[in-house]
């Protein structure tokens, strides 16, 4: 069976122990987690959980039964297939020799980075953007040089009605 | 009114209708047990935490109720991991209540202490850190309503020192209210008509029923609904009892060690209706042969169990005893024609099953004892009344197979972990929740002394526990897996020193007795068995006997090894 990628957004309790128990659940079943990212909401006692992941349809149907069987699991929605919107930020440390710079900065004006640290050998950019975007940008700055880089995963909204 | 931890504790048991706990005290909890001597709360002294939430699973199990357990921290948290995992897996509703250093301490790597919340995440339903004494009297309102609710299991409470010691202003809380846990019981009345649809149309059709039927208390639907519809019944190990053993219409249990008819109806019947079951890989052999010519209807409480071993044509998520209720009232509507004339293919292809391959073993009156045999004359003399516990192997299916069970909640056993050493724990749990009751733990010589020291625990608190031990000298399962499949090489299966288990008896002031002769066998059972006191009786029995039928792992269930 194919094995696609699923955004899966919940709201969970904000209490201690919550992400061990999700974080468990997927390792305890030898789920996959692609990304995940955990960020309180306007309600200080909940929080928002988005995670990506990997499986075929009947792995995904049962990871969404999984996840709503913990206690602490308030609503898991299932984002892919549906009409969302996904953003990721990334933080980008290239190797900015001087014949490269004027390079680096014309491709981060193009996908629309900030340039959020300059060092001697070192420029740092912020790019946020859907996974397509991401990886079209790693793969244009891969060749000059990336040092290292740090992702948040994927958080993501479903769209409102027109 | 101002109550320390402690006494909320004690104040919320009272309120959850607690009378008896299953415990061990230690540093941490002294607390506890201090207002503990003040109640008239019972409290059962084991000899090892393990035993603690084995006896409250068996109490659980046999009174219907909510097994109760108070440990220390440390080592008296980790001990209990065992027995909550041995619940967790066959849904036992269980609330064990952990000791843990002073919340000051916590992470401090304190003297016992450990992070048990984080140990048992993933083998209990739920679990709490208690951090706050004014967060107690919710918390336990709330393990109590998580351990029996919906799909049952064990809720852990780990309560710090000092939350335990602090004063507060204490109020009795109100009804749990949890917006992320909201069980579904009643169940989609279009799922059912479609099941019933189904049912009209089948023409080999059977049901498979397992422990979540007896956890709903929905034995008499089940029979109901199988006797109106003239459908045959098997169950899994956890289900047996759900359906009367002496009825025409039961096939015996299924899967690895089930009957050759009940396995052969699986490979042949067009509609299976399988409630409170679980699709364990040990009912199931190989998944893609599995009932492969059927229709399936799966009802189960947790949607969880539901697509995830075997694909289904109907799921049905509810309470299987109401499940049960509404199919029967819809079957009362249905259009079967003319049923017991539809039915007689089947069903006599069924008594050919049985009789071409009955459950069968052979005693020679010289001897040796065949554990069949012990089995037979034990069903005889207690005519199936008994509450049976059992340990893990041969012991356990043998029981299974030759104890036919008519009533639920006479047949205690760890199905889902295999856990040895869960028989006589758990034996001495039923017999507190049942007094008045025959209670009998069929043991190996194995498994028996995984947890013999609650022999200590049965005299102490006057239990007339009956411990069936058929000796055969060997780790009996392991070794037929050895036989058949690892070319007789019986690796460490021999338990060639083992305690003269008479003696033993005697030794914790019990009684013992032994058989060693086929003549011996009643004799011995009537003895012990009618006897008010806590007795081991020892069964010399055939050393190399094995249980059959037996499907091998991964195998298609109808590809039995016979006799």
């Amino acid at each position: 069976m194919k094995e696609d990628k699923h955004v899966l957004s919940m709201l969970v309790d904000n209490e201690p122990g919550v992400l061990s128990r999700i974080a468990g659940l997927f390792s305890g079943r030898g789920y996959n987690i692609e990304s995940l990212c955990v960020a309180e909401t306007m309600a200080p006692q909940v929080s928002r959980l988005t995670i990506v992941t990997k499986g075929n349809e009947p792995i995904i149907e049962q990871i969404k039964k999984q996840l709503n069987k913990l206690i602490n699991v308030i609503k898991v929605f299932e984002m892919t297939g549906q009409d969302y919107v996904q953003l990721e930020l990334a933080l980008i440390k290239i190797y900015a020799k001087p014949e490269n710079r004027a390079e680096i900065l014309r491709i981060a004006d193009i996908f629309k980075c900030k340039v959020v640290d300059v060092g001697q050998e070192y420029y740092t950019v912020e790019v946020t953007g859907d996974e397509g975007k991401l990886s079209a940008l790693l793969n244009l700055l891969k060749p000059i040089g990336i040092k290292e880089i740090a992702r948040t995963g994927i958080v993501a909204l479903f769209r409102e009605a027109k | 009114m101002e109550l320390t931890g402690a006494q909320i504790l004690i104040e919320m048991l009272k309120s959850e209708g607690v009378d008896t706990i299953f415990g061990y005290p230690g540093g941490v909890v002294l607390e506890i047990y201090d207002e503990l001597s003040k109640t008239d709360i019972r409290h059962i002294l084991v000899r090892h935490e393990q035993g603690a939430v084995h006896a409250a699973d068996g109490y659980a199990r046999a009174g219907g109720r909510t097994g109760v357990c108070l440990v220390t921290s440390g080592p008296g948290a980790t001990n209990t991991v065992t027995g909550i995992a041995s619940a967790y897996c066959d849904s036992i509703p269980v609330v064990v209540f952990t000791g843990q250093v002073p919340t000051h301490l916590i992470g401090n790597d304190a003297f016992q202490e450990v992070d048990i919340v984080g140990i048992t995440r993933p083998c209990t339903k739920h679990n709490f850190l208690v951090k706050h004494t004014e967060d107690l009297p919710r918390i336990i309102r709330e393990a109590f309503y998580i351990a029996r609710s919906g799909r049952p299991g064990p809720v852990l409470v780990d309560l710090p020192k000092d939350v335990g010691s602090k004063k507060i202003k204490f109020e009795m809380p109100g009804e749990v209210k949890l917006r992320s846990y909201n069980p579904t019981y009643n169940p989609n009345i279009r799922q059912l008509n479609k099941v019933m649809e189904l049912v009209e149309k089948a023409e080999r059709p059977m049901i498979f029923a397992g422990g979540g039927v007896i956890l709903s208390k929905g034995s008499k639907e089940l029979t109901e609904f199988a006797r109106k519809t003239q459908i045959p019944v098997t169950t899994s190990l956890m289900g047996l009892g759900a359906f009367p053993g002496s009825d025409p219409l039961w096939l015996g249990m299924i899967g690895m060690h089930g009957t050759f008819r009940a396995n052969m109806a699986t490979g042949a019947c067009d509609l299976m209706i399988a409630v409170g079951v679980r699709f364990d890989d040990r009912v199931t052999g190989k998944t893609d042969a599995f009932a492969s010519h059927a229709k399936i209807v799966h009802i189960d409480i947790d949607p969880t169990s539901i697509r995830k071993n075997i694909p289904v044509t109907i799921p049905v998520v509810g309470d299987c005893r109401l499940a049960l209720e509404n199919l029967s009232r819809l079957a009362d509507e249905a259009n079967f024609g003319d049923l017991q004339k539809k039915r007689k293919p089947w069903l006599d292809q069924i008594v050919d099953w049985k009789s071409m391959r009955p459950l069968d073993y052979q005693q020679d009156r010289s001897g040796p004892i065949k554990p069949q045999y012990v089995l037979e004359k034990l069903y005889e003399l207690t005519k199936g009344e008994a509450i049976i516990t059992t340990e893990v192997g041969q012991n356990q299916m043998w029981t299974a197979q030759y104890y036919h069970f008519e009533k639920p909640n006479r047949f205690i056993t760890s199905g889902g972990l295999g856990c040895m050493g869960f028989g006589l724990p758990a034996a001495i749990g039923a017999q507190i929740a049942c007094p008045d009751q025959l209670v009998v733990d069929v043991a190996g010589d194995g498994s028996i002394q995984m947890n013999i020291q609650e022999m200590a625990t049965a005299v102490q608190h006057n239990l007339p526990v009956k411990i069936v031990i058929l000796n055969n000298g060997y780790l009996g399962m392991v070794r037929q897996w050895q036989e058949l499949f690892y070319g007789r090489r019986y690796s460490h299966t021999c338990m060639s020193c083992a305690p003269d288990f008479v003696k033993l008896a005697q030794a914790y002031g019990a009684v013992g007795l032994r058989a060693t002769q086929p003549s011996e066998v009643v004799p011995v059972l009537k003895e012990g068995l009618f006897s008010s006191e806590t007795v081991i009786m020892d069964f010399r029995v055939a050393s190399e006997e094995g249980v059959y039928p037996m499907v091998p792992a991964g195998a298609p269930i109808t590809e039995m090894l016979l006799v």
